[in-house]
């Protein structure tokens, strides 16, 4: 009985002894607590519509957006790569929530400028999506087209609404829903829409980690707009390399901005009529945290 | 006997709780730099929970990858995103003992050398680490600092070719958590 117990109290001891670190590391409880959900995009660009990701604060993105001709213009245009439109876009991340935005672009010669707020954020609790609002103002900039009458400013205004909501399911697959709605001041036609409804759907899927596969579809409502223009389809891929992100695809859209892609695009997919582009994004850092500054 | 045996568990009871002085923080800090060839990256987490038991010399760390910063955001993503994969490793914690116990007063103020060797997991791999550190006792405060240095590929982190000059293989870890006495 004497042994039983010494070898008892033996085990005790030795068994207090192991778990009492582990029970120090149990004390400090669990710190992965509530996590937000980082990286469901690689850019602020899906394709060429806009993702859920915002550039973070203090940091700048250079997009270099180019396009080529259609495709199915053979060999005289080189299979579309003697033309080409592009947009230079430039983002700033103000707060961690907002971001701004100014672009020009070839199609129209548009300026346009817009502002992208995160208004909820998935995390690893609760929050199954995230939620952003985009808003767009473009300027179309061409010559009026008869100059002889009174033209006004607010003639070349156009706007787009988004909603963003987007769900990363797992380190590979994100998905993003995108309700849209988009507003021209001045139409050509009496027929034409001022106002136009859309969703845009997309996705990515991550092949390995600096390399991933996209799709982006614009879905007209019915109406005018949906019977003289085509629904936007982009395939293309993302290829990651340390400060620059590269997106390579097809489009059967040759705007590059919200309101001409999604309420303008004429190029039709099962014809070859799509166009061969790419996006440059490059991030600077602007401001650094503040633990860095010196 | 089975008083004793009674006897006994109480004591052991007794010591896990009352004799056992432990120290503890929450927001503790660790940062890492890493000395490329053509690239110096540097990043640092203020939210690192630690805790000492003056009694045992048991010593643990524990930390959240996403609570690293970086002078980068960019970086910081491509960090938790493409390196230590933070969704499906999102912490690493430390589990050991000072050795060298006997050596250190915690009752009287002043520096001194302490070595300590455990359980170190990042990224879901578990290495057995020593590294020798100080522990600075003041006005009941604990303040252990330490230098040491891991190498990526012990645990499991791959370097694509492409950056390879721009991230070093080994990364210098520096330790500094300001421990109070709980109550």
């Amino acid at each position: 009985m004497q042994k039983i117990t010494s070898l008892f109290l033996l085990l005790a001891c030795l068994l207090t002894q192991s778990a009492k670190s582990q029970d120090l590391l149990d004390m400090l409880g669990d710190p992965s607590s509530k996590e937000y959900t980082t990286a469901t995009f690689k850019t602020s660009r899906l394709i060429i519509g806009q993702s859920i990701e915002n550039v973070a604060k203090g940091n700048l993105n250079f997009i270099i957006s180019h396009h080529f001709g259609r495709i199915n213009e053979g060999s005289y245009n080189f299979w579309g790569l003697d033309q080409s439109t592009i947009r230079l876009g430039v983002e700033y991340g103000l707060t961690d929530k907002i971001e701004l935005g100014l672009g020009r672009s070839t199609y129209q010669k548009t300026i346009d400028g817009f502002v992208k707020y995160k208004i909820l954020r998935q995390d690893n609790q609760k929050m199954p999506v995230s939620v952003s609002y985009f808003g767009n103002m473009a300027i179309n900039t061409l010559k009026w087209d008869d100059p002889t009458r009174e033209n006004f400013f607010s003639s070349r205004l156009s706007f787009v609404n988004q909603i963003l909501i987007a769900r990363k399911f797992n380190n590979e697959l994100s998905f993003q829903l995108t309700p849209s709605f988009v507003h021209k001041n001045l139409v050509k036609r009496a027929i034409d829409q001022n106002n136009i409804f859309a969703v845009g759907a997309g996705g990515r899927y991550k092949l390995t980690q600096r390399f991933s596969v996209n799709a982006e579809y614009y879905y007209l409502l019915p109406g005018q707009t949906a019977d003289d223009f085509d629904n936007s389809l982009s395939l293309g891929v993302d290829i990651e390399t340390g400060g620059h992100v590269f997106q390579l695809f097809f489009t059967n859209s040759q705007p590059l901005f919200e309101r001409g892609f999604i309420t303008e695009t004429q190029g039709k997919w099962n014809k070859g009529d799509v166009f061969f582009g790419f996006n440059i994004v490059r991030t600077f850092t602007i401001v650094k945290p503040k633990e860095f500054r010196k | 006997m089975k008083n004793l045996i009674r006897f006994s568990i109480i004591l052991l009871m007794i010591s896990g709780s009352v004799f056992g002085q432990k120290y503890m923080t929450k927001n503790g800090k660790i940062s890492f730099f890493s000395n490329g060839q053509t690239e110096k990256i540097e990043a640092v987490n203020n939210q690192v929970s630690s805790a000492l038991d003056i009694t045992t010399g048991d010593l643990v760390f524990k930390l959240l990858m996403k609570s690293f910063l970086f002078e980068k955001a960019l970086m910081q993503e491509h960090f938790n995103e493409n390196y230590v994969e933070s969704d499906k490793f999102p912490d690493a914690s430390f589990k050991g003992k000072v050795t060298n116990l006997s050596e250190i007063n915690f009752t009287k103020n002043g520096k001194y050398k302490a070595m300590v060797e455990g359980d170190l997991k990042i990224h879901g791999v578990t290495k057995n680490v020593k590294s020798p550190g100080n522990i600075e006792v003041k006005d009941g405060k604990i303040i252990a600092t330490a230098k040491f240095s891991l190498l990526l590929k012990d645990y499991g982190i791959k370097i694509p070719n492409t950056v390879i000059n721009n991230i070093s293989e080994s990364i210098e870890i520096t330790v500094n958590v300001g421990l109070d006495k709980i109550k």
